[in-house]
C-alpha cells in the first residue's frame, strides 16, 4: 500500500457520504476560520489602539496634578482644568508655569527635550457668521506642544514663541471645528470668536481620526497666555507636556522631572507626590499587554469552536465504522494488515479535517478583508499555521479512536455484520 | 512436499458454562494439494466454522493445523493477515466486493494489500478477470454486474494472489441455476489447471463437481468419499468427456 493509494481510499470514502462529510468540513473550517478571523480582528484593534497611542506622541510624558487618591477628583486626566488647587488636600500645590520652565532646565533635566504647559478650557464654544460649534478640547500652550503630542498642520502655519511671547489670539482648530463652522470656506484667516473672545484661524491640524469614545479632530490649539487671559485665568495648568530627547531616555526624564519638581513642591521620602506622570512607553506598555489579553481570549473562545469541529469528526467517523465494519470485513479477508485499515481511516479524518482547514483559512482571508465591528482585521500568518496545523493534529487525534476501532475489528465478526 | 491442509483433532467452542456450543468436535482433515474437495453438511453441522479456521479467519480451539506446511496457530495477527493474502482466496456467498469500487479495482485490492505496484498490479487484476471471463467489464463497479458476473469478480479477486487454496463458502447459494453454471465452470478448468480448491455447499450439485466429498455432522466428519483421483480431472467433466 502506497501512501497514494491510500489518500484514494480516503477520498473515495469520503465522496460516499458527500452530504455527511461536507457538513463535517464545516464544523472545522468555522473552527479554523473563527481562530484566524478573530485573532485577526484582536491584532487588528491592538494595532489600531497602539497607532492611536503613538498618535498622541512618542518619548513623551505628561505631568498631572495629583489630589493622591483624595476621592472623587483623583482622576484629572484629561487635564483638571485651569481652577486646580482646589483638592481635597490643601497642602496639594498645583502645576505652575514656573514648574514648567523649573523642568526645562537643561541642567536639572538634561534628558528633557521640550516642555510645553497645558490648560484646557472647559466648554467653550466657537462662533463664525452664525455658526457655533462646542470645542471639545481647548488648548492653550507653547508651540512645543505641536511637535510633543505629533500634532501635524494640514493648512496653515503653526503659532512660533512670538505669539506667546505677545499673547496674540491666533488659533489652529482641527477638522471637526472647521467642517462645523466653516463647511467648504476655507477657514485660514477668518476670524472666530471663542466665548466671545476673537481669535484668527492660522492653520488647520491634519486629522486624526476618533480615538474610540473621544474625536481627536475636536479641538483647538492656542498660544497659553492667550487663552489664560481670555478662558481659563492664571492660574495653576492642567498639565505640562515633557518631551525627552529620545524614546530609551524617557524613564530617566521621568526620574529627572520627578526630581525636579519632588523639590519644588517640598516632596521628601514619605510623603505622598501631589503630581503624577503619565510616561507614555509604560502606557503603550500596559495597553499593549491587555490587548494581547483579549486577543487570546478572542482565539480561546475560536478555539473552543474547532474543538467542538474535531469531536464532530470523532463522532462521523465513528458512524462511517459501524456503518463500513463489513467492508471492513471483506478488507481484512483478504489480508489486509491493521496498518492499512488504520491508515484508511485515519486519512479520511485527516483529509476531513485538512480540508476544513484550508477552507477555513480561504474563507479567513477574504474574511479579513472586511471591516469587523469597527476594526481592521490584521492577518497573523502564525495563526493560520497554528489552525491549519491543529486542524490536522484534530483529524489525527478525533480520528484515532475510530480508525482504531476499525482496525482491532475481527475478520470474522465484521464479515457477519451486516 | 507438505500437503496443502493438514488439520488434526481441531475442536471449536464456543461460549462458556451453559451456554457452551461445541461448534467442532474434533477434526482431522489433510488436503493434497490440487485437489477439489466439497466439505457438506446441514447448517449447524459446523461447516461455516470450519471454513472460519481454514481461512485462518478464527483460530481452533485446540488441535493443530497447518496451511501450506505453516503452523496457524502460533501466527500473530500480522501475520495471519499476510498468509490471508497471500495464501488463500476467498470467495464468498454473498460475493463481499467492496461497493463503489469498480471490478478492475475490486480484484486490484489483494495485490495492493501485498504491497505491489501499479502497472504490474494492474496487469495480474486485468489476467484474473480474464481468465473469469470478465474482460470487458472491469470498469463496472458491482451494483452495475449481475450476481453471477459479481460473484465472477470475486473469483477473479481470489485467484488474483495466486494463492495455495482456493475457499468458497456456498459460491452458488446466491445464484440462479446459469450462473452457477458458470462457476461451477470455472472451479472445474481451475481444478484441472491444478488448482487446489475448497468448496462448503450444502448442495449436491455443487459436490458432484468435486473430486472428493467430506460430509459433517454435529462437528464431526461422518462421511469422507473420493469421486475422483487427485491427480485427474474433476468427476463430471470426465463423464462429459467420456460421453
Amino acid at each position: 500500500m502506497t501512501t497514494l493509494e491510500v489518500l484514494r481510499f480516503a477520498v473515495r470514502g469520503l465522496s460516499a457520504n458527500k452530504m455527511r462529510s461536507f457538513l463535517t468540513i464545516l464544523g472545522i473550517l468555522i473552527g479554523v476560520a473563527a481562530v484566524i478571523l478573530l485573532v485577526a480582528v484582536g491584532e487588528g484593534s491592538s494595532q489600531s489602539i497602539q497607532s492611536r497611542i503613538q498618535q498622541l506622541g512618542s518619548n513623551t510624558l505628561t505631568v498631572m496634578q495629583s489630589f493622591n487618591g483624595g476621592g472623587g477628583r483623583g482622576g484629572g486626566f484629561a487635564g483638571g482644568g485651569g481652577g486646580g488647587g482646589t483638592g481635597p488636600r490643601t497642602q496639594a500645590r498645583g502645576l505652575t508655569l514656573a514648574d514648567a520652565k523649573a523642568i526645562a532646565d537643561k541642567s536639572a533635566a538634561p534628558s528633557v527635550k521640550s516642555v510645553s504647559p497645558v490648560v484646557t478650557a472647559q466648554s467653550s464654544t466657537a462662533t463664525y457668521e452664525g455658526a457655533s460649534h462646542s470645542i471639545g478640547q481647548m488648548v492653550g500652550t507653547y508651540p512645543s506642544y505641536f511637535e510633543a503630542q505629533n500634532k501635524q498642520i494640514a493648512k496653515g502655519v503653526y503659532f512660533y514663541d512670538a505669539d506667546v511671547l505677545a499673547a496674540r489670539k491666533v488659533i489652529v482648530i482641527g477638522q471637526t471645528v472647521v467642517d462645523d463652522l466653516f463647511g467648504t470656506v476655507d477657514p485660514i484667516g477668518k476670524q472666530i470668536s471663542v466665548n466671545g473672545v476673537p481669535y484668527t484661524v492660522i492653520g488647520v491640524l491634519k486629522e486624526s481620526g476618533s480615538s474610540g469614545f473621544q474625536d481627536g479632530d475636536d479641538l483647538a490649539i492656542a498660544p497659553l497666555p492667550a487663552v489664560q487671559q481670555t478662558l481659563t485665568g492664571f492660574g495653576n495648568l492642567g498639565s505640562i507636556i515633557v518631551q525627552a530627547t529620545d524614546a530609551t531616555s524617557a524613564d530617566s526624564a521621568q526620574s529627572e522631572v520627578t526630581a525636579v519638581l519632588d523639590q519644588r513642591h517640598g516632596i521628601t521620602g514619605a510623603a505622598a507626590a501631589d503630581f503624577r506622570i503619565l510616561n507614555q512607553a509604560t502606557l503603550q506598555e500596559t495597553v499593549s499587554e491587555s490587548t494581547q489579553t483579549f486577543t487570546v481570549l478572542l482565539g480561546a473562545v475560536a478555539a473552543i469552536s474547532l474543538l467542538v469541529g474535531g469531536i464532530g469528526i470523532t463522532n462521523i467517523m465513528l458512524v462511517t465504522v459501524t456503518e463500513r465494519t463489513r467492508e471492513i470485513g471483506i478488507r481484512k479477508a483478504i489480508g489486509a494488515p491493521k496498518g492499512a485499515i488504520l491508515g484508511q481511516f485515519l486519512a479520511e479524518a485527516t483529509m476531513l479535517s485538512l480540508i476544513g482547514g484550508l477552507l477555513g483559512v480561504a474563507v479567513a482571508l477574504i474574511g479579513t478583508r472586511f471591516t469587523i465591528a469597527g476594526v481592521t482585521p490584521v492577518l497573523v500568518p502564525a495563526s493560520i499555521a497554528l489552525a491549519l496545523g491543529v486542524s490536522v493534529g484534530i483529524g489525527l487525534f478525533f480520528g484515532s479512536y475510530p480508525a482504531n476501532r476499525a482496525a482491532k475489528l475481527r475478520p470474522i465478526e465484521a464479515l457477519r455484520h451486516e | 512436499m507438505s500437503p496443502v491442509l493438514e488439520i488434526q483433532d481441531v475442536t471449536k467452542v464456543y461460549g462458556e458454562g451453559e451456554v457452551v456450543v461445541r461448534a467442532l468436535r474434533g477434526i482431522s482433515l489433510t488436503v493434497e494439494r490440487g485437489d477439489y474437495v466439497a466439505i457438506m453438511g446441514a447448517s449447524g453441522s459446523g461447516k461455516s466454522t470450519l471454513m472460519n479456521i481454514i481461512g485462518c479467519l478464527d483460530v481452533p480451539t485446540s488441535g493443530r493445523y497447518a496451511l501450506d506446511g505453516t503452523e496457524v496457530g502460533r501466527l500473530s495477527d500480522a501475520q495471519l493477515a499476510v498468509v490471508r493474502n497471500r495464501r488463500i482466496g476467498f470467495v464468498f456467498q454473498s460475493f463481499n466486493l467492496i461497493p463503489r469500487m469498480s471490478a478492475l479495482a475490486n480484484v486490484e485490492l489483494p495485490l495492493a494489500y501485498g504491497g505491489l505496484k501499479g502497472a504490474e498490479r494492474r496487469r495480474r487484476a486485468l489476467a484474473a478477470l480474464d481468465q473469469v471471463g470478465l474482460a470487458e467489464r472491469v470498469g463496472h463497479q458491482p451494483n452495475e454486474l449481475s450476481g453471477g458476473q459479481q460473484q465472477r469478480v470475486a473469483i477473479a479477486r481470489a485467484l488474483v494472489t495466486s494463492p495455495t487454496l482456493l475457499l468458497a463458502d456456498e459460491p452458488t447459494g446466491a445464484l440462479d441455476s446459469h450462473s452457477s453454471a458458470d462457476v461451477l465452470a470455472i472451479f472445474d478448468r481451475l481444478s484441472r489447471g491444478g488448482r487446489t480448491i475448497v468448496v462448503i455447499t450444502h448442495e449436491n450439485d455443487v459436490a458432484a463437481h468435486a473430486k472428493r466429498v467430506v460430509r459433517l455432522m454435529d462437528g464431526r466428519i461422518v462421511e469422507d468419499h473420493r469421486l475422483a483421483p487427485v491427480d485427474g480431472p474433476p468427476p463430471l467433466k470426465r463423464e462429459v468427456a467420456g460421453r
